[in-house]
Parts: C-alpha cells; structure tokens; sequence
C-alpha cells in the first residue's frame, strides 16, 4: 500500500532518485508557466479580451481582494508569493482528474518545503515593513515572559501547516485506493469528487492561513501613548 | 505470546482506537462553530463573506486535528518501525 508518491522511482543513480513527485511537480511548473506566458504574451486592454485573459483575471483580482480583506493594505506586495501558493496547490489537486496523476502535495517532502517558504517568507516580509528592531521586538508582545511561547508557536504553526496539507492530500489518494479494492465503480467517483473538493479548500486554506501570518507579522503597532495629564491640571 | 504477535495487536488496537476517538472530538467542535456561525449569519446576513471566510479557516484548523490522528493510525499500520524491525530481525534469522 503506498503511502506516498515518493515511492515511485523512475531512475535511480546512487542516491540521487528520479521520483513521482519531482516528475509531476516540474510537470505541474511547466504547465502553469508555459499556460500563463502564453495567454499573456498580448494583453489587450480593451473592451475585447480573449476567454483565457478574462480567466486570469478573474483569478487574480478574487486573490487580490481576499489578500486585503484579510488586512494587508497593498495586496500588490504579497500577490506573487501567497498567489503562486494558492494556485500550486490548487493545480496540483485540480489535476487529479487526469488518470494516472498522483497529487505531488501527496508527500510530505512537497508540503514540508512549502511551509518552510511560509516559514522563511513571515519574518522576510515582517522586517520588510517594520526594520529588524521592531519585527524581534514583536516576539515580546504581552510581556516578555512570552518569548519562548511565541518561538514555540512560529515552529509549531509551520509544523501543522505541512501535516494538515499532506494529510488531507494523501488520505484523498488512499481512500480512494482502498475503495477501489471494494465496489468497482460508482464510490470511488464519488470519493476522487470529494477529494477534489477537499483539494480546493485546503488550498484556500493554506494561502489564506500565510496571509494571516504575514498580517499578523506586518502590522504596525501604535506605541502605546501616555494620558494626557498636564492640561487636566491646568 | 512472542514478541511479533505483540507488536503486530498492539499497534492494531491503538491504530483503530486513534483513529476512533480521534475523530470524536473534532466532529463536536466543528458541529458548535457551525451551530454559531449559522446563528450569527442569521443575525447578520449583510457579513455573510466575513463569516463564511472565518467559518472555513476554523473548520480546517479544527480539521487538523483528525487529520493528525488518521496520519498516526496510517504510520501504524503502514509504516511502522516496529513491526519493520521486528520482520528483518525474523527474516535474517
């Protein structure tokens, strides 16, 4: 039974493998690189536009907005980075519909090394905004007793993105596997259904939980300002 | 009974209890946010997009929960160390 593309090797030299995952991921690269040069390679500004280019941009301004209304003021900063997250996962689960494709997002290589870009991008925007001083003085918000909780909870929540990520991708593909071994047609249609469903929504979920934590990361924080005392005693 | 049957019932019975109480708990928090999202999109029908939007981000972290017990349950039975070593060890004998 298998847990993970991982395990499907093309072609092996040493220790270097050539594995379902990497196939598909750098299948799943070129096809959203090639697709969107070559739907952008004329944009029309105009009232006429081909379907394609009305396409991405439906995508992009819904990204767009969701990305503010989650309290970043200038979406345009953060579009590329959580918009390239949203769209990976999502391509990587929409393509399941194609047989024989195994969702990279499967394995918990894929889903580790895109928490670490979470992980590595919070602080990245965070002193981006607020200078070093003020992004390591935020660790100490209530009180400084909270440091070491606050370090705890950056580990913990890249932790839990990676697992919640891979868990739902691979428990889509397994149980789908496992019902195929019981009734031939009409259950597992309805499982790679709602495993494309559940796809969906764990890619909204985890570029909307980035969003959250470059928020939380990049908000300026008011210094707290002293009552006004010597005009009431005057 | 030797040591692979051992191995082999314990890692059953706590695969199959994981995965049954785990997801017991889950299931009653996500029934309570809906109960209350329900009750404030009826109070407030004009938020709806907020509502909905934080809705679906509770839904999926309370997910989480289940999902790190089924993870567990399938190590369990699929990947486990234990029962590997335990294999190898009577295989090389």
């Amino acid at each position: 039974m298998r847990l993970s593309p991982d395990e499907i090797i093309f072609w092996q030299y040493k220790f270097l493998k050539l594995n379902a995952t990497i196939v598909f991921t750098w299948g799943l690269m070129f096809v959203l690189a090639v697709g969107s040069k070559l739907i952008t390679h004329k944009l029309s500004t105009g009232m006429k536009r081909s379907r394609w280019q009305n396409l991405l941009e439906i995508v992009v301004t819904g990204i767009e907005k969701q990305i503010e209304e989650v309290g970043l003021s200038q979406p345009q900063k953060y579009i590329g980075f959580l918009g390239t997250l949203f769209l990976f996962v999502a391509a990587a689960s929409f393509c399941t519909i194609i047989p024989g494709y195994e969702p990279p997002t499967g394995s918990l290589s894929t889903t580790a090394a895109l928490a670490l870009c979470v992980f590595v991008a919070v602080p990245f925007f965070g002193i981006e905004e607020q200078g070093v001083r003020n992004y390591l003085k935020s660790y100490m918000e209530p009180t400084f007793i909270m440091l070491p909780f606050n370090i705890i909870s950056e580990v913990s929540r890249t932790l839990a993105l990676a697992v919640r990520l891979f868990g739902n991708m691979m428990s889509g593909a397994m149980i789908t596997g496992i019902l195929l071994t019981i009734t031939p047609l009409i259950f597992p249609v309805i499982m790679t259904a709602l495993g494309l469903l559940t796809g969906m929504v764990q890619a909204y979920i985890f570029s909307i939980l980035a969003a959250v934590y470059i928020a939380a990361a990049t908000r300026v924080r008011k210094p707290k300002s002293k009552p006004d005392t010597k005009n009431i005693e005057a | 009974m030797d040591k692979m049957t051992i191995i082999a019932v314990a890692s059953i019975v706590a695969a199959g209890i994981t995965t049954g109480f785990g997801t017991m708990g889950p299931a009653l928090a996500q029934g309570k946010a809906v109960a209350t999202a329900l009750t404030s999109l009826a109070q407030q029908p004009d938020a709806s997009a907020t509502i909905t939007r934080t809705l679906f981000v509770g839904l999926a972290m309370i997910e989480s929960m289940a999902i790190y017990c089924f993870v567990v349950s399938m190590i369990l039975i699929f990947a486990n160390p234990f029962w590997n070593y335990i294999i190898a060890q009577s295989t090389g004998k």
